[in-house]
This record gives structure tokens, C-alpha cells and sequence, in this order.
């Protein structure tokens, strides 16, 4: 029961990160391919009915995970405790600035709201980041299974690591340009014009410094967390994920130079996905690896009680059943690509 | 005050008071906008779409402010609370995890359809999209009630041998008997929170002649649900709420009333300070054998007081749970009287040249916020000193790692943050209500701007 639902809450997160993802990466390149008013207009009507509900796979997520791994979500919440306080400052101002920033047309009220949207999306990208990065370097957890970091002490990895070391900055700015190629990817996929040309060149040449920090960050992270190496040793079918991620970042590639936007999205899906099931592959069964291996939370010992997560299961699936289709049906409404001008929203009718 | 649990219950409350300013109006306003969009439905009338989507453009800046102070409730569950987490979190994850998953996916996909996709889904199609909406708003709180309902009542738990709280019955979590009432009381709160401020607006434009038939709709609809809602607000559902407490929850009856000697046939105190050191209530103005009647429908029956439970038990902040309580209990009472006068003169067809009661409509807007704020003050302070009522106290559940510094750190982070979104907040809602609803009067294009921007 545990381990069905650490696969649950893991692909949650994950879909959190294809969908929440593309829009935390338009916003990160929303100033550099986007210039004039309308052009900015077009960049958030490209995300403005759907942020929203991305962001609520946040939510849910953090909600199942509640539930399923109450001991995990206590040690990790508390123990991140600044970092995620940042984290929801900056969602905070990321969503005051998305929903704020057309309600008045003037020449300080757009630009300031433009930057906010760029700045907190930027380091929401790179947060997300060092907190995955964290997780797989470990924390130092004790036996009371709670733990408090710094956010930063000497940027090494020692016993008295903070948030950001070498090592998790790595893995930030692995998340930044991974999301910046995903944005830069959809608003292609969602603009005409300028912006989409701009967005498509950005997404191409973000591309080899993604494929570069890919594989770097691969090499060292079998050096800091060698259960990664073992479970793959053991469990070698787990090596489907990783596949995927190459396959993915391959296909990206290869889809942006036939020029097939929508099919150049889905692989960066896939790379995405891939990375991530490939992360939660290798930390298996743990779900807060200790700098002490000892002290490692696990599933066994992070998990709710069997009746809870029985009937949760039900009223999950029936749940994201619906939440499924509503996703599929709000995508289906607004598909297409956006049109802004000065009369319409951003939609043919 | 240096203690770090006071500064984690701090951060919490001023965090959640904060938070349902936006709640509150967003759930009375759906109702309201599944009322208009019907009446556009059923007259063809155009000017109720007109209206419906003033008021979309209201609720969306509030929704939007609702999800994003919203987040940082949930977490702060595992960041200021982990020790509570730990413990409680196999039973009160439940609700919170299925209001993600059943009321927030609802909400926000339809909402979006609601704002961006008027033509695109044709009449009843955006009729149905604003009653999902509505359903999404709804549903969404009636899990958080049942999550606080839990804490006041729990049900449906048992230990395990390392101390943990597990899930051993569904239903009884779900529909705990604390949890259908709080609900009921809570809904009719943030239903008057919506129609005072639809008739308060209204009323502003009845008094400014602008807008004039939007402004009589926008009063009649407030005042025909809002006179409905305060008369349940207080009976059955703020007399049950009440029952519950004195039977439950003894020493906060006490609290909440300023008792501290028991006493057969104990008076309603109407106005008074409790002085707590000396035991007593100064300068009561009371009705005599009223709090026994009303908690056990006998004028003699006998009512403990505060000094028959051990110190221990008592709630830690007696005067402000009594402040609170009277509050909420005298504002409500204002309701009744003001919505009903106005329910009264529509009837008699005198509402819409009642002057004075469009000022007294217009003036009433800020006090359901504080009724509603009020309200949710008398539950949670009532609950003290406990965290789960008989089970976990306030004091074992907070992080045990994050010192009072870093949440020092963060409380004013937020309060400075707060500042700033409720400023912005009255700005742009008052711009909307200063624009109108009548699209002649909107700069031109600019309907289609805000409407790209929700």
C-alpha cells in the first residue's frame, strides 16, 4: 500500500512539473522574447486559463502526500522551513502579477507587474530545483526523524550542509534552463508572430546546455547518493526511465528540426518525466534520505495507516478520474493559437 | 510572547484571517452569480449577463487572491505545525488532500471556461460553467470545515502504540455531526459576506444615480437572499453551533459567556468585561436565566462556570474569546434587523427610494468580515488549550526545529507582503465598481483586456 502510494505521489508531482512547469518557463523568458505590450499580452494569454489549474496539482500533490506520508511531510516541511516560505512568497507575487497586470494599461503599472511575473517565475524554477536536489543529496535528519537547515552554510557537502551547496545550485540551474526550453516550447506551440520565433530560437539553444547539465549532473549524482546506483543494479527494468529522458531530449531535438511544435512539446514532457521517475527510481524505498543512512525516512516508516490509505485509493481515483477530464476538456477548449489585439482575449470565439 | 508556540499560532491565525477575507466573498458571490446567470437564463434579459459579468471580474481578482494566500495555509500545516502533522495526518490529510483533488481541480478549470469562454460555450454552457464553479467553492469548504470540525470534535480515530492518530472510520470523519453544522453556520456567513456587498454596491449606485437598474437588481438580489441567510444564521444553525459547544466543549461555553461561578438559570451577558483575575464579569448588563434556557431549553437548569473546570482547561485567552463571541453574536443580530427592514420595504415596493437604507446598506459592507473573522476567532480560541480537542494540546504541536526567530522571520514577511495585496486589492475592486457593469461606460476594449488577464 505504501509503495503504491509513493508511485502516486510521485506521478503527481510529476504532472505538477510538465504542466506548472511550462508556465513557470514562459514566465522565465516572458522579458527576453517578449517585447512590446501586445507581444507580452500574448505570452500571458498563452497561459492565463490554465495556470491556474497547474497550480493546483501543487496543491493536490502536497495534499496526497499529506495524507499518504504524514511523518514525511512534518519532517520535510518543517526542516525546509525558509526555503518553502520563499517558495510561497514568490507564488504569491507570481500570481498577483499574472492576475494584476492587464486590469490597468499604463507605463508603470505593466512593466512593474512584467518584471515581478519573469523575476518570481526565474526563481520558482531554480527553488524547485534545489529543493529535488536536496532530496537526493539527503538531510540532516536524527533520530527525533526532524531536521533544520540553513539556507546556506559554506557550499560544501560536509555535515552542516545548508539549502543551496554546490551541488543543489547544480540541480537549480538544471531545473531553470530545463524549464526555460519547456516554456520556450509551448509559447511556440502557442503563439504566431514574433514572440513564437523568438521562443523557438531561445528553446534550440537552451537545448545544448540543458543536454550538457544533464549529463553532468547524472555523473555526480551517483557519486553523492549511491542508493541510485544500487536500485538500478538491482531493479535493471528501472533503467526505462532514464531512457525516457534521453529518449525525450533526443526527440526534442529532433522535432524542433522538422519543425513539429506539438510533437517537440510532448518529448519535452517526456525528458521531464523521465528525469523525474528516474530520481524517485533511484532514492526507492527511502522518501527523505539522511546525511546518516540510519536516519533515513522511509516508506515504511513515513506512511499512514492502512485504513486511510485504502479508502483514500478509492476516493483518489475517482478523483483525479475527474480531474482528468476536466483538464482535457478545458486544453480541448482553448486549443489552438492565441491572437491578442486590442479587441478580443486572446481566443477566436 | 517570546515563546516560539505563540508566535506559530500567530503566524497561523493572522495568515488564515487574512485568507478568508477572499473565501468568504467568493463563496457567497457564486451563489449570487448562479442566481443572476439564472435570472438571464429565465427572463432573457440581457442586462443579467451584463451584471453576472461585473461581478466575474470581482470574483476573479478575489479568487485569484484566494488561491494564492491558500497555498501557504496548507503549508504551513507541515512547516509551523510538523509535530501536529505527524501526529494527525493520516486523519486530517484525508479531507485536505480531497479538497485538492474533488473541489480545487473543479473550481479552477471551470472558472477559467467561466471568464475566458463566454461565447465559446453558448447560454446554458456558461450557465453550467457558474454553477461548477459554485459547486467547486462549495465542496472546497466544506472539507476544510470538516478538517476544523475534526480538531473541535474528532471522530472516527484511534491511537496506535507509537502515539500516531490514525483513520479508523471514514464516514464518521466525513460527516461528522460538528462538521455538517460548522458547515451550515460558515456557508450562511459567507453568504451574507456576498449579499451585503452585492447590495452594498448597489446601494452606492442607487446614491450616486449611476447605474440605476443595475443598482436595483443588485439590491434586491442581495437583500432576498441576505435577509434568508441571516435568519438561519442564527436559527437553527448558530443555536445548534451553540449547543454543541455547551456540551462539548464546557469550559469554552463558560468563556465565551464570561461564567465563571456556576449557577442554576445563568444570565445571558449582553455587554460586559470578564476580569479574569478577579473571577467576575465588570459592569454585566445581562439577561437573567437566558444562557440556561438556550443551552437546555429550561430557565433553572444549572450551567458550570469557569471555576468548576481546573486552570489547566481553560481556553488562555478568555476576554478576547468573549470579545469575539460578542461580536460575532451582536453582529449578527445588526443583520437580522437590517435585512429584514429591507426585505420588508421591497416588498411593500418602497426599497429603491429608501435613501437612508441605501446608506445603511452601503455603510454594512466591512462589518460581515468582521462577523465572519469574529466567528472563526470564537471557534479557535475556544478550542484552547487544545490543538485537537481532549487529545493534542496547542503547545506539543508545533515544529519542533523552527525557533521563534525564523518564524519571527517569516510572520513579517508575510504581514509586509499582505499589506501591500490588500491595498492593491481595495484599488482594483473599487476600479471595477467605479467602471460598472454597463459596457457603455467601459473604456473601449478594455472589457476584453481584463477579461484576457482572469
Amino acid at each position: 500500500m505504501g509503495t503504491i502510494w509513493f508511485w502516486l505521489v510521485a506521478i503527481m508531482i510529476a504532472i505538477y512539473v510538465l504542466l506548472d512547469g511550462f508556465d513557470l518557463g514562459a514566465g522565465a523568458i516572458h522579458l527576453c522574447v517578449a517585447k512590446t505590450d501586445e507581444e507580452r499580452r500574448q505570452v500571458l494569454a498563452s497561459i492565463g486559463p490554465v495556470w491556474d489549474g497547474n497550480e493546483v496539482w501543487l496543491i493536490a500533490a502536497g495534499g496526497t502526500l499529506y495524507f499518504a506520508f504524514p511523518a514525511l511531510y512534518a519532517s520535510a516541511f518543517s526542516g525546509f522551513y525558509l526555503p518553502l516560505m520563499m517558495v510561497l512568497w514568490l507564488l504569491i507575487l507570481r500570481g498577483a502579477s499574472i492576475e494584476f497586470r492587464n486590469h490597468i494599461k499604463s507605463a508603470v503599472w505593466d512593466p512593474l507587474w512584467d518584471f515581478l511575473f519573469c523575476a518570481s517565475s526565474l526563481l520558482l524554477a531554480v527553488f524547485f530545483g534545489a529543493a529535488l536536489g536536496n532530496v537526493v543529496r539527503g538531510v540532516p535528519l536524527d533520530a527525533s526523524g526532524y531536521f533544520f537547515e540553513p539556507l546556506w552554510t559554506n557550499f560544501l557537502l560536509g555535515d552542516d550542509t545548508g539549502i543551496l551547496d554546490w551541488y543543489t545550485v547544480l540541480v537549480g540551474g538544471l531545473a531553470l534552463l530545463a524549464l526555460v526550453m519547456h516554456g520556450g516550447i509551448w509559447v511556440r506551440l502557442k503563439t504566431a508572430g514574433a514572440v513564437g520565433e523568438r521562443a523557438c530560437r531561445l528553446a534550440s539553444k537552451t537545448w545544448w546546455a540543458v543536454a550538457a547539465l544533464t549529463a553532468l549532473v547524472t555523473a555526480v549524482t551517483f557519486q553523492i547518493q549511491p542508493q541510485v546506483k544500487e536500485n538500478f543494479m538491482t531493479w535493471p527494468a528501472g533503467f526505462v526511465f532514464p531512457v525516457l529522458a534521453v529518449a525525450g531530449l533526443a526527440g526534442v531535438r529532433w522535432f524542433m528540426t522538422h519543425r513539429n511544435e506539438f510533437r517537440t512539446f510532448l518529448a519535452s514532457c517526456a525528458y521531464l518525466a523521465g528525469m523525474l521517475t528516474s530520481v524517485v527510481f533511484g532514492l526507492y524505498p527511502m522518501v527523505l534520505p539522511a546525511r546518516n543512512p540510519v536516519y533515513s525516512l522511509t516508506v515504511a516508516t513515513a506512511k499512514a495507516g492502512d485504513y486511510g490509505l485504502k479508502i483514500g485509493l478509492a476516493w483518489w481515483i475517482i478523483g483525479i478520474t475527474l480531474a482528468a477530464g476536466y483538464f482535457t476538456y478545458v486544453y480541448r477548449s482553448f486549443a489552438g493559437k492565441v491572437a491578442v489585439d486590442k479587441h478580443s482575449h486572446g481566443y477566436s470565439d | 510572547m517570546g515563546q516560539a508556540v505563540n508566535i506559530h499560532r500567530l503566524h497561523f491565525a493572522f495568515t488564515i484571517t487574512f485568507h478568508y477575507i477572499f473565501p468568504q466573498l467568493t463563496m457567497g458571490l457564486a451563489l449570487l452569480l448562479v442566481y443572476l446567470k439564472t435570472k438571464a437564463l429565465r427572463t432573457g434579459d440581457e442586462h443579467y449577463n451584463y451584471a453576472a459579468r461585473f461581478w466575474a471580474r470581482i470574483f476573479g481578482i478575489n479568487f485569484a487572491l484566494g488561491v494564492v494566500t491558500g497555498i501557504p495555509m496548507e503549508f504551513q500545516f507541515g512547516t509551523n505545525w510538523a509535530a501536529f502533522s505527524k501526529t494527525a495526518g493520516g486523519v486530517i490529510g484525508q479531507t485536505l488532500a480531497m479538497e485538492g483533488v474533488f473541489s480545487f481541480f473543479l473550481e479552477s478549470s471551470f472558472l477559467g471556461l467561466f471568464l475566458f469562454g463566454e461565447k465559446r460555450l453558448g447560454r446554458i454552457g456558461h450557465w453550467a460553467a457558474g454553477f461548477l464553479v459554485f459547486l467547486g467553492s462549495w465542496l472546497s469548504g466544506y472539507f476544510i470545515v470538516a478538517t476544523d470540525a475534526w480538531m473541535q470534535h474528532p471522530t472516527g480515530y484511534r491511537i496506535t502504540a507509537n502515539g500516531a492518530i490514525e483513520l479508523s472510520s471514514f464516514w464518521s470523519l466525513l460527516l461528522n455531526k460538528w462538521a455538517l453544522w460548522q458547515y451550515a453556520h460558515t456557508m450562511l456567513g459567507a453568504v451574507q459576506t456576498g449579499c451585503f456587498v452585492m447590495a452594498g454596491v448597489g446601494a452606492f449606485y442607487l446614491l450616486t444615480k449611476r447605474n440605476e437598474i443595475y443598482g436595483r437588481t443588485f439590491v434586491r438580489a442581495g437583500v432576498l437572499v441576505g435577509s434568508i441567510a441571516a435568519i438561519l444564521q442564527l436559527f437553527p444553525t448558530g443555536d445548534m453551533q451553540g449547543r454543541l459547544v455547551a456540551y462539548n466543549q464546557q469550559p469554552t461555553l463558560a468563556a465565551m459567556e464570561g461564567l465563571f461561578e456556576s449557577q442554576a438559570g445563568a444570565p445571558l451577558a449582553i455587554l460586559g468585561q470578564p476580569d479574569v483575575e478577579k473571577r467576575k464579569l465588570d459592569n454585566p448588563l445581562e439577561v437573567p436565566n437566558m444562557l440556561s434556557f438556550l443551552t437546555y431549553r429550561q430557565w433553572r437548569a444549572n450551567i458550570k462556570g469557569l471555576s468548576d473546570f481546573p486552570q489547566a482547561e481553560w481556553p488562555d485567552q478568555i476576554p478576547l474569546l468573549y470579545y469575539a463571541y460578542h461580536v460575532m453574536v451582536g453582529l449578527g443580530t445588526i443583520f437580522i434587523g437590517v435585512m429584514v427592514l429591507a426585505a420588508l420595504l421591497l416588498w411593500r415596493g418602497k426599497l429603491y427610494d429608501a435613501r437612508w437604507v441605501h446608506w445603511l446598506l452601503m455603510l454594512c459592507v466591512p462589518l460581515p468580515y468582521i462577523a465572519n473573522t469574529a466567528g472563526w476567532m470564537t471557534a479557535e480560541l475556544g478550542r484552547q488549550p487544545w490543538l485537537i480537542y481532549g487529545l493534542m494540546r496547542t503547545s506539543s504541536g508545533i515544529s519542533p526545529r523552527v525557533g521563534a526567530g525564523n518564524a519571527w522571520f517569516t510572520l513579517i514577511g508575510f504581514m509586509g507582503m499582505y499589506t501591500i495585496l490588500g491595498i492593491l486589492w481595495l484599488f482594483l475592486v473599487y476600479r471595477e465598481i467605479e467602471l460598472g457593469p454597463d459596457p457603455g461606460h467601459r473604456p473601449s476594449g478594455e472589457d476584453a483586456i481584463v477579461l484576457a488577464a482572469d
